[in-house]
């Protein structure tokens, strides 16, 4: 039966006489469509100045003219120098040593300049002790040729020279005669700086001399201070450990100036069946606790206690019963360990502080050095507070910034409203950060590669800092500035050199010492650490020692990209993937996942991949910080929140780079431990993340054991080569029988392969930064990033496990069995665990020697080469993106744009500044090709010619890929595998030894060790 | 394209030098010139004043050249004073102490030595103790020769160049005429010819009128197939080498900034190429030399000698010592006080070859450790005028010679392993750069 149901379209309908029915029945468009208007009239058609004709002519002229003019190349003009400089041959790199001293990061570097401008920081092997140069420091570089930065000194706003300056600042010091006058610094740790400021103070008597370090090492110096007697913090050496026991300290990130992980790595890597065996008691998820062998979390105030059990001073009750079995434990072993244990802290509280140390002094501990400490950090917390509460009261008439910037990282909002009515502000500063914008007097000061200067990292080991290029702008040193405040008519140099004459070389050569970049001396000389006698502080957070009530506990951390917040406007920084959460671009508050259901906290991927994640409120108090995203971390101590110090910085930083929220606002007493309560608030964040699966799945990818079963197993049952079925027979998959591919002959020449040791490797990310430098990686900006179109060719994968360990998530995934069982526990085995074990693998392109890449590849732009190493031709590319698909690893990257000289991509390559710090032997890409790791073939030819050059035989050592030679730890090692006395050939025979996704047989000339934790609690 | 940041790029359109081989044809000018040449030399002799006694100024002139022409010119200051007329300004005595050890007189206090020491920025003369009086009395005899008044310009240049195109115009010209000529003599002839025939009734046989050839062309299918191929793929050929042409700058010789002839520096004073392009040896660009490079030779030398000087004129068009004054301004070098202004004008040369930046090439991989010669690329540099690119530097050529060049293993230890094995497995006694890696693509392409 046909349906007799009537469809209405509109209430007209009901109208039988409706008009608007009858026409719309004739007629489809209500409105009839003017056509003839524009058609029918002939005179507007041919009267208007581009007929369809025309149109068609001019496309058709100007693509003619177009390759037309394409035919003809450019004229390329080339000026030579007058007069060359002796040391400068053009297309070869000098190579100078200098130092890093910006108050948060120090370190020894070598830089790389060509044609008289840096271009990349390495490190200084000559350097023992020399600091870490981590990802900031590699990256500094670029902070340098930051477009941002203040090109003149300027007073009141204007620019002005360098004499109007100076005249302007005598004539204010003068008429602020006896009035209260701080000069707040950032910590220099140079004795010629300190010898200056001090003869500053006596022309000024009215100045005192405040040192500020953002981050705040108050406590711990405090602590120090009083347990043996001098201003400045212990220096460890982890690599003598046996046991060591961190209560919320994370040192192999930024905790008391980090730099520890090279010592630490040393004591990983299972020697004689031995490796120290580290225990963390933290909040946060951090680099530490994700290295450790047994993780705790813990909240802040539960740490107090954990500290006090530990050393016998207190008692667990009140401990969750984890805890109290892991400090059992933990004490067991400590007491073990003896003097080969040590205890630290990051506990901010003179009280926790003075515990461990005393605590390793009553052991004796080999690890803790005070003899020779450490004085990168002297900033008195107190005293800044004092100087912050002055300058609010009014009490402080004048205020000199050097190196820092207050009205960006004081916590008390009051402060900016009071600089600006200061009687006297004038700011050092290297771009018009917050501080240098509101200033009545900005001194512009040049980076630290274009400076003179010297550092005392620890007693005894000074660095020396020289300038590697001439300053890019009119800028001047704060410490030249000094001295013609002082009256003299030297240059720092000479000021400099002088000083290093007289009281620190002692007979040594300047000469040398310049060219080391480093002196080692027992002189004693003045530091920064003067001020109060009293180790009396009000900033110790009493209030954690008990647990509070409601609200939670909040942990303030600095990430490995941003640090303090110094280098914001850095896009390598910004787009260096945090190592735990592998967000860039980004701070947030990272959640437990408890805590986050509670509240109704959701992280959550959308279509494409890209994680979103709720907002909430953080409020301290009066203190509120507005919708700040939520990461829910595992790992996180239920109760406990964190926040990383360093975004949220708006002024001389641009608009791309302007990201997260000021942390700083909740570093209130500059204690990085704080109680909170959250509110979650309404909206969306967009994370740029660039890891969208967390767990392994209990899949070969990061092997790991035990040290107990390292020791007493046969290498085949913890590193056994995977079988594969041939004829219904088991082989190993490395046998020849298993290959569908010839075997490329490697026996003669050079054979390079790389080694990555994941148990040396912390996940630090400076091999990143330093590839980024040295490949000419493009940055491609947060929305590209959370398309994951990032361009990284080296990346650090993490893991967490979703079992309470690795090892738990393989069984897991082999007793699975039957479907239903297969779906749910899969499902399962997706989500990390709350306090999962996490591992870092560094993956770039493995180069393999059956790589699935190279035959995909429609017009042999991919192919491999006799010395091991998969090639990539760009100008042979045209773009399909086979070998992408193909590559098991995924660590090829695709030229979605042309990232340079783009205005969409308004990064360092799209600045006449910012292209300094390419590097000229690597081709920029464009738009459209393919790119990944090439092993650094452009070092690895430098070597071979060099050898060549000189008609000798290539040293071991010569051979280095980027990433190689900026690791730290040493887990990167690369090397000729034919050359049998190579490192990198005894590290290719180890039994750790295996092959990301052996099981593949793709032969990759990039091989793994298998990591080994020491389970052992007794 | 980071490579070029150093270089300041500027980029116009191509332009090249025009009439790079200027003709001379006219002889009768070049007559002339000589005629005039010889006749200013006659001059010189009878200006020429000789002192008192008798004295060898040919061999004057030869001493002048070996010991004294690095520092003084008789006509203008260099280094040290001018000498013309040296002989009326000084006692005969006090100059042959003084030539002899000047130094030691500035030394004993001689009022007119420290003067002339003062004078000449304190710039020690060379004491020449092996003259002999009758040598110092040969130069001083040289020192009167009149300074040659260059000939007054016979031709210019451009109209010599012009009046050279011009003759080639007019024979074409004539020769042209003559054919037009004979082409209607011939009508002519045969019209007449015809009309005698015609005249005289002598039959002669009509051709019948067949088929056009292009009408059977037409129509014969076979054919116009056949030939339409033919077409197209020359057609294709052409196309096709046209094309493979765009951005091959074979022959690219852009007007520079200073016409600077390595034609006379490493052919007539076989200067070495490593001398100026020393960065050549040990990095990837051979370098441009800076300026001071050049005036290690050029602070002396201001002037071309006057043969070269005339050649540069008649032949290039070009004032050699001219070009010289350029180098001067540029390096900001005074030629009057012979200090160095420091004002500074760096010379913008225009870049000839020009490899794409994804081409990595390095010279001293070929310079010094292949040994390859620079003629091998850059072509017979040392007959140059003007600097032109001699090779197409595609890839086809670069393989092409990595293919046939076999490896310099000699005295080289990287290689002593290497070929030694490499050898054994591809069976022969000498290794072709490709047979060491060198076709891969890594190698030039990162």
């Amino acid at each position: 039966m046909a349906s007799n149901k009537k469809y209405w379209k509109s209430v007209e309908e009901l109208n039988e006489n409706s008009s608007i029915v009858e026409t719309l029945k004739q007629n489809e468009f209500v409105e009839p469509i003017p056509t003839d208007e524009f058609l029918g009239n002939k005179e507007t058609l041919e009267a208007s100045s581009t007929t369809r004709r025309d149109f068609l002519k001019y496309v058709g002229f100007t693509t003619a003219a177009a390759s037309l003019a394409a035919c003809e190349g450019p004229v390329i003009k080339s000026i030579p120098y007058v007069v060359a400089p002796d040391e400068i041959v053009p297309g070869v790199a000098n190579y100078y040593a200098t130092s890093m001293a910006d108050g948060f990061d120090f370190a020894n570097v070598l830089v790389k300049t060509r044609e008289g401008r840096p271009i990349k920081i390495e490190r200084n092997d000559l350097a023992k002790n020399g600091g870490s140069v981590n990802a900031r420091v590699h990256a500094s570089v670029l902070s340098m040729y930051d477009k941002n930065r203040l090109q003149g000194p300027k007073v009141d706003g204007n620019d002005v020279s360098w004499d109007d300056f100076h005249g302007a600042v005598a004539a204010k010091l003068s008429a602020m005669a006896g009035k209260d006058v701080v000069l707040l610094t950032q910590t220099f740790a140079s004795p010629s700086t300190s010898k200056l400021i001090s003869e500053f103070k006596t022309k000024y008597p009215n100045v005192r001399h405040v040192v500020y370090d953002t981050v705040s090492s108050s406590e711990a110096l405090d602590a120090f201070q009083a347990e043996f007697g001098m201003r400045a913090l212990p220096d460890y050496d982890f690599s003598k450990a046996e046991v060591i026991v961190s209560v919320g300290a994370d040192f192999i990130g930024d905790w008391q100036g980090g730099g520890y992980e090279a010592s630490y790595a040393k004591g990983r890597i299972p020697k004689n069946g031995k490796m120290s065996r580290h225990i963390q008691f933290e909040a946060n998820m951090s680099l530490s606790g994700a290295n450790a062998d047994k993780r705790v979390p813990v909240t802040p105030s539960d740490q107090m206690k954990v500290l006090l059990a530990l050393t016998g001073n207190g008692s667990t009750s009140g401990l969750p019963e984890n805890v109290v079995d892991a400090v059992n434990k933990a004490k067991g072993q400590l007491q073990k360990a003896g003097s080969k244990g040590v205890i630290i802290t990051g506990l901010p509280n003179v009280a926790a502080q003075k515990t461990a140390l005393s605590y390793n002094k009553t052991v004796g501990s080999v690890v803790m050095d005070t003899e020779k400490p450490r004085l990168t950090s002297m900033g008195n917390a107190s005293e800044v507070a004092n100087v912050m509460n002055g300058v609010i009261s009014g009490s402080v008439k004048g205020l000199i910034t050097v190196g820092v910037n207050p009205v960006y990282s004081f916590p008390n909002a009051a402060f900016a409203e009071a600089y600006k009515n200061l009687e006297m502000s004038l700011a050092f500063a290297m771009n018009a950060d917050e501080t240098a914008s509101m200033a009545q007097m900005v001194g512009a000061t040049p980076h630290y590669l274009e400076s003179w200067g010297d550092v005392q990292m620890k007693k005894g080991s000074f660095g020396l800092m020289q300038p590697t290029i001439r300053p890019l702008f009119n800028t001047m040193q704060f410490q030249d500035c000094l001295l013609k405040w002082t009256g003299s008519d030297k240059k720092y140099y000479d000021y400099l050199k002088e000083s290093w004459e007289s009281s620190i070389l002692a007979g040594g050569s300047w000469s040398q010492a310049l060219h080391d970049g480093f002196y080692e001396s027992d002189v004693e000389v003045e530091t920064d650490a003067v001020t109060s006698e009293t180790t009396e502080t009000s900033t110790s957070n009493g209030a954690l020692l008990e647990p509070i009530q409601e609200g939670l506990e909040l942990t303030l951390y600095t990430k490995t990209g941003l640090g303090d917040g110094q280098q914001a406007n850095n896009p390598w920084l910004q787009e260096l993937p945090d190592p735990i959460s592998r967000a860039s671009w980004d701070n947030y508050v990272t959640v437990s996942a408890a805590d986050a259901s509670e509240m109704g906290l959701e992280n959550f991927n959308v279509a494409n991949g890209a994680l979103n994640g709720s907002y909430v409120n953080i409020k301290m108090g009066d203190v509120v910080v507005e919708k700040v995203p939520v990461l829910i971390q595992p790992g996180q101590a239920k109760g406990s929140v964190g926040l990383a110090f360093g975004y949220g910085r708006k002024a001389a930083v641009q608009q791309e780079m302007q990201t997260g929220v000021n942390a700083y606002t909740l570093y209130n007493n500059f204690s990085s431990v704080q109680n909170v309560t959250l509110e979650k608030v309404s909206g969306v964040h967009e994370f740029a993340c660039v890891q969208l699966h967390n767990t392994m799945m209990g899949r070969d990818i990061i092997r790991e054991t035990t040290l107990e079963i390292f020791n007493t197993k046969d290498k085949d049952a913890w590193n056994a080569v995977p079988m594969v079925s041939k004829d219904h027979q088991e082989i190993p998959v490395s046998s020849p029988d298993a290959d569908l591919w010839d075997e490329f002959d490697h026996s003669i020449g050079h054979h390079f392969n790389l080694s990555i040791d994941l148990n040396a490797c912390t996940g630090c990310g400076a091999c990143v930064i330093a590839c980024h430098a040295e490949n000419n990686v493009p940055v491609v900006g947060k929305a590209e990033m959370r398309k994951s179109r990032d361009m990284h060719w080296l990346r650090i994968d993490r893991y967490y496990s979703s079992e309470d360990s690795f090892s738990a998530d393989t069984e897991k995934k082999d007793n699975i069995s039957g479907l239903g069982s297969s779906l749910s526990e899969f499902g399962e085995m997706e989500h990390p665990a709350d306090n999962p074990q996490v591992a870092f693998q560094p993956v770039m392109c493995q180069h393999c020697n059956h790589a699935p890449c190279e035959t995909v590849c429609p017009v042999a732009a991919t192919s491999h080469g006799k010395q091991g190493q998969n090639q990539m031709a760009y100008n042979r590319c045209v773009g399909t993106r086979y070998c992408a698909n193909n590559c098991p690893y995924k660590v090829r990257r695709f030229n979605w744009f042309l990232y340079s000289e783009n205005d969409e991509f308004d990064y360092h390559m799209n600045n006449d500044l910012g292209r300094m710090v390419l590097n000229p032997d690597v081709v920029v890409r464009s738009r459209g090709v393919m790119e990944k790791c090439s092993m650094c073939i452009q070092m690895t030819q430098k070597a071979i010619l060099d050898a060549k050059r000189d008609g000798r035989a290539v040293k071991d050592s010569e051979f280095k890929t980027a990433c190689s030679a900026a690791c730290e730890t040493g887990a990167i090692q690369f090397g000729d595998i034919n050359n049998h006395d190579s490192e990198v050939f005894k590290l290719k025979e180890d039994k750790r030894m295996y092959h990301l996704l052996e099981a593949v047989g793709t032969k990759p000339n990039v091989f793994y060790h298998t990591k080994v934790r020491n389970t052992n609690e007794a | 394209m980071c490579a070029k940041l150093m270089d300041n790029n500027i980029t116009d359109r191509m332009e090249k030098v025009p009439y790079r081989n200027l003709p001379s044809k006219l002889s009768l000018l070049w007559l002339a010139c000589m005629l005039a040449f010889s006749v200013t030399q006659i001059s010189f002799a009878s200006t020429t004043v000789l002192p008192t006694q008798a004295v060898d100024t040919a061999k004057g002139e030869s001493l002048f050249k070996a010991n004294c022409a690095a520092c003084h010119n008789l006509y203008k200051k260099m280094t040290g004073p001018a000498l013309f007329g040296v002989g009326d300004k000084y006692e005969k005595q006090w100059l042959y102490s003084w030539i002899k050890n000047s130094q030691e007189m500035v030394k004993s206090g001689d009022a007119q030595a420290v003067k002339i020491f003062e004078e000449n920025n304190g710039s020690v003369m060379t004491a020449f103790p092996q003259l002999s009086d009758a040598d110092i009395d040969d130069i001083i005899a040289y020192t009167y020769k009149e300074k040659k008044v260059a000939p007054p310009p016979t031709v210019d240049p451009a109209a010599a160049s012009s009046g050279g195109g011009m003759s080639n115009d007019i024979i074409l010209a004539v020769l042209a005429l003559v054919f037009l000529l004979l082409v209607v003599m011939l009508v002519l002839v045969n019209k007449t010819l015809r009309r005698i025939a015609e005249a005289n009734g002598v039959e002669y046989d009509q051709k019948e009128k067949g088929t056009p050839v292009w009408k059977a062309f037409i129509q014969n299918q076979f054919l116009v197939l056949v030939f339409s191929i033919f077409l197209l793929l020359s057609a294709g050929y052409f196309a096709y080498g046209w094309m493979m042409q765009v951005g091959v700058d074979q022959g690219y010789a852009p007007v520079q900034p200073i016409h600077y002839s390595h034609r006379i520096h490493a052919g007539d004073n076989q200067i070495d190429c490593n001398y100026c392009h020393s960065s050549a040896r040990k990095s990837k660009t051979s370098g441009i030399p800076s300026l001071n490079v050049c005036m290690n030779c050029h602070k002396t030398i201001s002037e071309v000698a006057e043969a070269t000087q005339a050649e540069g004129e008649k032949e290039y068009g070009v004032d050699y010592n001219a070009e010289i004054k350029k180098l001067y301004t540029a390096v900001g070098w005074d030629v009057d006080s012979q200090s160095y202004t420091g004002d500074t004008q760096p010379v913008k040369w225009v870049r000839i070859h020009n490899l794409p930046d994804f081409a990595y090439f390095n010279h001293s991989q070929h310079v010094t450790v292949a040994g390859v010669e620079c003629q091998k690329c850059h072509g017979p540099v040392e007959e140059m005028e003007i600097m032109e690119q001699f090779s197409p530097l595609t890839m086809g050529w670069c393989i092409n010679c990595h293919r046939d060049t076999n490896i310099k293993v000699e005295d080289n230890a990287y290689y002593e392993k290497i070929h030694e094995e490499l050898s054994k497995k591809y069976g022969v006694d000498k290794l072709t750069a490709a047979q060491m890696g060198g076709l891969e693509c890594g190698k030039c392409h990162y």
